[in-house]
């Protein structure tokens, strides 16, 4: 690679770092295996930029970084202990409580933390992107490989099974 | 628009991704429709719970530096390292979802005059997120943004750089706001801008640090020393009051 390609590839793709570490994080589980995803992702990152040409990097980067998560996944463990969301969840849980009573509750990060955690990655993943890290349903389709339509789908039953397990955080100690 | 179509596109609507039009039915469904409004309400809650209260892992110190070396490594060893760009590539998108979400709140309350003012600086700090309009003067300089305001106001705002406690400046805008033309001072946090509004104060008394929540923005307003500042982000409250404890001690 040129010196000048490289110089390149710093400017616009290392200060998403952060962004892909979140994802990492979140993916994986724990630190140390974010860190090595990100690494790796990046090092995948460099070798394909020739190929990039886009205005934005981040969503071309956090796909790579998407990808190699789900490698290391796929490698690492025989079985993810999270919750498939069925089809029928209803979009918003008419029998909620009201938004403040839900804020105080989820002021607890760590038990919004636990409740993201037990989301099957595909959801998961969907939140992160959209509510954590604030990207477009356009770029959160490019990332994952999926409709934009889907995304908002699956950001409906992920938001719905959250909010569910906010107001009823037994339900999380019932399955771990 | 019938309740199951509003419940299809609740969340597109909350995200602020869907056109005006359908925006505008929405809204309409709303003010008639009890119980969708109420779960739009629900809706409100998880997502600014879920942006607020769940964490954001920042890499670790040192993990940026790592991947430089390994990446000279890979490519050549005797590469000159380079600069580290500011982001500004996430504000394009960044603007783009908070004008539609800007857009999206109709006020159906009445509201008071510091709420009315919220809203300008909400509004401003949005207009400021169009990637042309952050800044007039991008500068991490403190002695750069304030002479800058020179000529341009009839008062010299105070200018700090926070830098070291992870409030960077990023630079210096003339806005307008509250009938006076006003020096706004952009800082940022991590992934967050933070504007703050600063100009001359109708009452000579300083004033306790007031807070308000607006279109899912987080805003502190004080007076101190015949100045009125109001700082409004998308970025958490605690981190928000820790730079107006800096701005403050100016």
């Amino acid at each position: 690679m040129q010196k000048t390609e490289l110089t390149r590839f710093e400017e616009t793709v290392l200060p998403h770092l952060d962004a892909a570490y979140n994802l990492a994080r979140w993916l994986t589980g724990n630190e140390h295996d974010a860190e090595d995803v990100v690494q790796e992702s990046y090092l995948r990152a460099v070798k394909f930029f020739s190929g990039f040409h886009g205005e934005n990097a981040r969503p071309w980067l956090l796909a790579i970084v998407r990808n190699t998560c789900y490698t290391w996944l796929r490698r690492n463990r025989m079985e993810e202990p999270a919750t498939e969301l069925d089809e029928g969840t209803q979009l918003i849980d008419q029998s909620s409580p009201n938004p403040e009573s839900l804020l105080l509750a989820a002021a607890r990060t760590e038990l919004l933390r636990r409740a993201l955690e037990t989301l099957a990655p595909g959801f998961r993943e969907i939140v992160i992107l959209r509510d954590i890290e604030g990207m477009s349903y356009k770029d959160i389709a490019e990332i994952a490989s999926i409709p934009v339509g889907t995304v908002m789908s699956r950001l409906a039953r992920a938001r719905a099974r959250l909010q569910k397990l906010l107001s009823e955080p037994d339900l999380m100690e019932a399955r771990a | 628009m019938i309740c199951h179509e509003v419940q299809e596109l609740i969340h597109g609507y909350a995200d602020g991704e869907l056109d005006l039009v359908r925006n505008l039915e929405m809204e309409r469904h709303f003010r008639d429709c009890a119980s969708c409004s109420g779960a739009y309400e629900r809706l409100q809650g998880i997502r600014s719970a879920i942006a607020t209260g769940a964490p954001y892992y920042t890499a670790p110190s040192g993990l940026g530096q790592r991947l430089r070396s390994r990446l000279r490594q890979a490519a050549e060893p005797d590469a000159v390292r380079s600069r580290t760009p500011l982001r500004w590539q996430w504000i394009g998108i960044a603007a783009a979802v908070l004008i539609a979400v800007l857009m999206v709140t109709t006020l159906i309350h009445r509201p008071e005059p510091t709420q009315l003012l919220a809203q300008d600086v909400v509004a401003s700090h949005v207009r400021s997120l169009m990637a042309t309009h952050l800044t007039d003067v991008p500068s991490t300089d403190q002695h750069t943004v304030k002479p800058w305001f020179n000529g341009k106001l009839d008062f010299s705002p105070t200018v700090g750089n926070f830098a070291e406690q992870g409030f960077p400046l990023v630079g210096g805008r003339l806005d307008y706001l509250d009938n006076h033309p006003v020096a706004a001072l952009v800082y940022r946090r991590h992934q967050h801008i933070i504007n703050l509004l600063v100009w001359p104060s109708s009452r000579q008394s300083d004033s306790a640090v007031g807070q308000t929540e607006l279109q899912g923005y987080h805003l502190l307003h004080w007076t101190k020393a015949g100045m009125t500042y109001w700082a409004v982000s998308d970025l958490n409250i605690s981190e928000l009051r820790q730079l107006v404890d800096l701005v403050r001690t100016l």
